[in-house]
This record gives structure tokens, C-alpha cells and sequence, in this order.
């Protein structure tokens, strides 16, 4: 390990990748802040920039700044204008707001920044332990078992979408993956499911597919309520006092430490991601707090800031997990990652820390970097970036726009993929309306083709489907599959029939 | 019926024209000793359509519609003619347009045009300021992209 972290050092710390981190992050709290793009967006743009870099190690390492700095940036807007720019900072603004409204923008950024600080580094840290004890156990899995693993993590992205989407979110995964059939496939050279169309003979584009399911909706959304993107008219102009007394600090370290474990415990599971860690340490702290701290809870307490920070750093340092060890992402933001490294010819599982020590240790060294980077370039600019709220709609909204095209346009050179961009947005903003969840569907569309491919070849060595029930640890992934699938909608169905019990038996 | 059972509808045709092409259509083209393979191009497809053909059925049919207010911050679809349809709708079309155009029209002046539309559409009258921002910012990522990244773009119209 400490080979591996002196070689992930020697990668970080050349003069390029510390300009990477720096600009990432800046880029990605430059752009968090505006209201409605969140990291998957960011990312999804910068995607295009990050593959013509070409070395992996270094468009990962930029890529992971992009998304410290998009998280942050989210926390800055929810705390100055109570905008949240994406799900996993809501909690954020429950006791950021109201610390800004009683004119304490500065302490309540400070708080906010160091929480951050905090999570992401215990969550790095926890990530250096885990992440090789997973890969020692992966590299025992054969096709079958990846076949297994990948449904299994699919069905978990199902499972845990809520109550009342699980059904949703299935079948946005099987749009997915039948999406990712579209083209060739890898195992057999024809063409499939192309209509005739010549355009999509090396199938649907990532990229396009990415900005069409997140950042075009969410820019359609902007222009349709132009109350999404207000801008400044709550917030606090003038922010100072960024100080934190001691007893303010000794208030929240420990806040800090329970919600960054279990930030990242959260984070690990495929699915559960940042939002549900940041609302569940807001409420765990909340009900574990004495009396008197509780009531401060939603008014402007510290503790109720510092939870759901650290607690969503640390998820989306877990969250590094499963896409580093078994190559399979549990949220949208490692799915665009997955795509980008295949991009780049990396394939993230058990041997890309035997195979590319430099990338894995770079990765976790550049998140060690980000945060310190966010951390001390931050702070100064706190009050400067707060201008950047001030960009009128008019000229945001085609920007965004524009920079979606771009990165859509720029990998292909194909102009076809910008109608398809249109087509397939247009398409996500109604599901987006009916409410049906749009990260599975791309999480779908990335593993589909890896699925297929480790589904063939376990067809290919057992001769038919034979290695369903011949593999135990394959049987037992699968029927794990099948329980993470059944069981929500299951419960609903007894409560509901409890419930009806007790309306008849009244 | 409630939009989520439309997609639902949607989905269930999809799946249908998927399935059919995955049962029906696309064996015929298989190489002959392919067909010794226990795994063809159209088994992971077969499997897909009829798992999404019965998900689709069951969001179709099953359970009741769960009466799914948008939460806050969310849009409404039942009274989307309430918000800036028409601007929405406009923009789309400037992007399908800004599309077909890019490569007749050129890089430069179809973003720049592009740009400045927008901004238009969305109700911003300075063209004094709308116009020179635009230009400044599509030659800077023209240079960006072209210069520094080395991905050709094909700047000027057909004509130069």
C-alpha cells in the first residue's frame, strides 16, 4: 500500500496535475454555485476537455476537482440564496439559510468549507483501507460473477430509488441497457437495433446521452421556471466574520467525525449516494442532540450545517468505492466517471490496482488535494464568488445551452449527435415531469455493455445458462438481486394491506 | 390517464418493436456457424424485451396511480402552458436549427448568431451587449478547442 501511495504521490504532484486540481475545483465552484447544474452536469461538460487530455490519471484528477468543487460550489448557493443547486445540499440549507439571514453567511461558509474538508479526507482515508480489501476479494470473481455483480448493482440502484419508484426506476435501467444494445456489439461485429440509420452504427454516444439526461433537462427546467434560477434578492451582500470560536468548534468536531463514517458507509452502496447520507446525518444528528440544541436545529445551528456537509463529502468519496474496485457505478456522477475512463481505455475492477497502480493512487492522492485546494482557495474567495450569482438568466441559460452542444458536438464532430441530443432531452424532460429517476437509465446504458459481454462469456464457457445455479457465489448474487428488487415493493404491499385492515376493521 | 402511464404505454411499444426485431428479425442475419454458439448477438436483447415488456405492464396496470404532486421546486406538468412554454419551445428549436446549420453556416458565426438569439428569446434586449459577449466567448472556446485541444471545427462558412 505504501508503495502504491508513494507512486499515486509522484503522479499527483507534478506540476500539471496540481494545476488540474486547482482549476477543477475552481471550475467546479464557479459553475456548482449556479443554481440548477450540479456535479453530474459539470462533468458531463467537462467530459469532452478531460478525453482530449488523453492522459488518464491527469483527466481523472481533473475530473475529481471538477466534483469537490461542484459540491461545494451547490453548498455556497444553498447557504447565501437558499438555492440549492443539486439534491445532495437541500439539507445544507436548512440551518445554512437561516445562519446567512442572521448575517453569519461568513461563519456559516467556514463551517461548511472545513466540514467538507473534513468528510472528504476521512472518507479518502477510509477509501485507502477498503478499497484494496475489496479488490483482493474481486479478483477471485470470474464472468459469471461480474455478470451477477453488475444485476445486483443495477437492482440496488432500483431498490433504493423510494418508495413508489422502484417500478420506475426498473424500467428506466432496462431503457438503459437497451439503449446500450443499440450498435455493435462487442462479441459479434454486426450492427443491431440501428433502424438502417448509419449515424448510429457505433452506437449511441455517452456523452450525448449524459448531457441529454442531465444537463439539458435541467437547462429546459431554468427556462420554463424562472424562479429556479433567481438570484440574489435574499441573500446577504456583505459577508465577514468568517472566524469560528472554540467552543463553536469543539460543538461540531464531533458531529463532524460520526457523520463523516457514516457519510461513507452510505456512500458505498450502490444508489444511496450524497442526498440520502446528507439527510440521514441531519436527521440522525438532530435526534441524538440535548434538548436545547435540538430546538436550534432549522433556525441557524452549526450542527445541523456541519452534519449533512460532511456526511455528503464523505458519501461521494465512498462512492469511489464500487467504481474502483468492481467497476461499477452506484450513482450518476461515477457512471459519467465509468464512461470517461472507458474513454480513455481504462477499465476500472479489481485490476486496475494491479494494472495501473499510478491512476488508482493518483485518484486518491488528487482527492487528498481537491479538498486541501478547496479548503485554502475557498476561503479568501468565498466573497467573490458569491458575485457570480449575480449572472442574469438571459445570458446563462444559453450558455448552458451552448456548452451542452459543445459537448456533445466536439468528441464526434457529427452533427447528427445534436439532434439526437434534442431528441433524447426533450424525451428525459418528460420523464423527468412524470417523475421516473434519470440515473439509473444511464447507469444502465454504461454497464449494459459490459454486462452483455460477461453474460456471453459465462454463456460461452458453461454452454447454455447453466452457470445460473453450477456457481454458488453467482446463485447467491443473483437471488441477492432478486430480493433487493422484491422486497420494497413487498413491505408496500403489506403495509398497505395493514392499512386497509385497520380502515375495514373500523 | 396520468402522464407516467402514457411513458408507460410509450415503453410497452418500445419494447415491442424491440423485442419483435430481437425475436423475429434479426436471427435471419446470422452467420451459419454462429448458429452453433450458445450465445447469439439477440439472446441479452430477448431477455431485455421481456423484462421491460412486463415492468412497462405493471406500471401500466399495476397498483394505483400514486397521485405524485411534484415536489417543491419541481414543474408541474399538468400546468406546464403556466410556465415560459414558448421560450422553452423556441430555444429547442433554435437548437435543432443551430444543428443543421452548424456545418454550412461555420462554427463562429452559427454559435455567435446562436448565442444572441437565445439571449433574445429569453427577453434580453441589449444587443449591444448580447452581441459582443457572444463573441468573445464563442472565439475563445473556437481557440480553445481548435488551438490548444486540437479538434478541428471547421470555423467560417462554406463559401471561405
Amino acid at each position: 500500500m505504501l508503495e502504491g501511495l508513494m507512486q499515486g504521490l509522484v503522479t499527483a504532484f507534478t506540476f500539471t496535475n496540481i494545476l488540474m486540481v486547482i482549476g477543477g475545483v475552481l471550475i467546479g465552484t464557479f459553475i456548482g454555485m449556479l443554481p440548477g447544474l450540479g456535479p453530474m452536469s459539470i462533468i458531463a461538460i467537462m467530459i469532452p476537455v478531460a478525453i482530449s487530455i488523453g492522459e488518464p490519471s491527469t483527466a481523472l484528477i481533473l475530473l475529481a476537482g471538477v466534483y469537490y468543487g461542484a459540491i461545494f460550489g451547490g453548498s455556497t448557493s444553498s447557504i447565501l440564496i437558499n438555492a440549492p443547486g443539486v439534491a445532495s445540499t437541500v439539507a445544507t440549507s436548512f440551518d445554512g439559510y437561516p445562519l446567512a439571514r442572521q448575517g453569519k453567511a461568513g461563519k456559516a461558509l467556514t463551517v461548511a468549507a472545513v466540514s467538507s474538508f473534513a468528510g472528504g479526507t476521512i472518507g479518502a482515508i477510509l477509501l485507502m483501507i477498503f478499497a484494496p480489501m475489496l479488490a483482493t476479494v474481486a479478483l477471485l470473481f470470474h464472468s459469471t460473477e461480474y455478470f451477477a455483480m453488475m444485476v445486483v448493482g443495477l437492482s440496488a440502484i432500483a431498490a433504493f430509488a423510494g418508495t413508489g419508484q422502484v417500478s420506475k426506476a426498473i424500467m428506466m435501467t432496462i431503457l438503459g441497457l437497451m439503449l446500450g444494445t443499440v450498435g455493435e456489439a462487442a462479441l459479434f461485429p454486426a450492427p443491431r437495433f440501428t433502424f438502417g440509420v448509419q449515424d448510429l452504427q457505433s452506437g449511441l454516444s455517452f456523452i450525448t446521452l449524459a448531457m441529454a439526461m442531465f444537463a439539458l433537462p435541467e437547462a429546459i427546467y431554468l427556462v420554463l421556471d424562472p424562479n429556479r434560477s433567481k438570484t440574489g434578492s435574499g441573500g446577504t451582500s456583505e459577508i465577514k466574520d468568517l472566524r469560528i470560536t472554540k467552543a463553536e468548534s469543539k460543538e461540531i468536531a464531533p458531529v463532524i467525525g460520526r457523520q463523516s463514517l457514516q457519510g461513507f458507509f452510505i456512500g458505498v452502496l450502490p444508489g444511496a449516494g450524497a442526498t440520502i447520507a446528507s439527510f440521514l446525518g441531519y436527521a440522525v444528528e438532530r435526534n441524538i442532540a440535548k434538548k436545547e440544541d435540538q430546538d436550534k436545529f432549522g433556525k441557524g445551528s452549526l450542527k445541523g450545517l456541519a452534519a449533512p456537509e460532511s456526511a455528503n463529502n464523505a458519501a461521494c468519496t465512498g462512492s469511489f468505492v464500487p467504481l474502483l474496485t468492481l467497476g461499477i457505478p452506484g450513482s450518476g456522477t461515477t457512471a459519467i466517471l465509468l464512461g470517461a475512463l472507458i474513454a480513455l481505455n481504462v477499465s476500472p475492477g479489481p485490476r486496475l490496482m494491479v494494472d495501473n497502480p499510478n491512476i488508482f493512487w493518483s485518484v486518491i492522492i488528487s482527492m487528498y488535494l481537491g479538498n486541501l485546494v478547496l479548503l485554502i482557495l475557498n476561503l479568501p474567495l468565498i466573497p467573490y464568488i458569491a458575485k457570480i450569482l449575480a449572472v442574469p438568466r438571459t445570458y446563462l441559460i444559453p450558455f448552458i445551452l451552448f456548452f451542452t452542444m459543445m459537448g456533445a458536438y466536439i468528441g464526434q464532430n457529427n452533427a447528427t449527435e445534436l439532434l439526437l441530443l434534442v431528441g433524447l432531452g426533450v424525451a428525459a424532460t418528460i420523464l423527468r415531469f412524470a417523475n421516473f429517476p434519470l440515473a439509473p437509465a444511464l447507469i444502465g446504458f454504461i454497464l449494459g455493455r459490459m454486462l452483455e459481454d460477461n453474460f456471453a462469456r459465462s454463456m460461452q464457457l458453461y454452454d447454455g445458462f447453466s452457470f445460473v445455479w453450477e456457481r454458488p457465489m453467482t446463485t447467491g448474487l443473483l437471488f441477492l438481486a432478486i430480493v433487493l428488487v422484491i422486497l420494497p415493493s413487498w413491505r408496500a404491499r403489506l403495509a398497505r394491506i395493514r392499512a386497509k385492515g385497520i380502515a375495514d376493521g373500523d | 390517464m396520468a402522464l407516467e402511464r402514457w411513458i408507460a404505454l410509450v415503453f410497452v411499444a418500445i419494447c415491442l418493436i424491440y423485442g419483435y426485431t430481437a425475436f423475429f428479425a434479426m436471427d435471419g442475419a446470422l452467420a451459419p456457424f454462429m448458429r452453433r454458439n450458445p450465445v447469439w448477438p439477440s439472446t441479452f436483447p430477448k431477455i431485455l424485451a421481456v423484462m421491460g415488456l412486463v415492468t412497462g405492464l405493471v406500471i401500466l396496470f399495476g397498483g394505483k396511480a400514486a397521485a405524485s404532486r411534484p415536489g417543491e421546486g419541481e414543474i408541474d406538468y399538468r400546468r406546464l402552458l403556466s410556465y415560459n412554454f414558448g421560450q422553452a419551445l423556441l430555444l429547442l428549436t433554435l437548437m435543432v436549427i443551430y444543428a443543421l446549420a452548424l456545418r454550412p453556416v461555420g462554427f463562429v458565426l452559427s454559435s455567435v448568431i446562436f448565442l444572441s438569439l437565445g439571449s433574445y428569446i429569453l427577453g434580453e434586449r441589449k444587443l449591444f451587449v448580447v452581441v459582443p459577449v457572444s463573441l468573445v466567448a464563442v472565439f475563445g472556446i473556437w481557440y480553445l478547442v481548435q488551438e490548444v485541444l486540437g479538434i478541428f471545427l471547421r470555423p467560417w462558412p462554406w463559401f471561405i
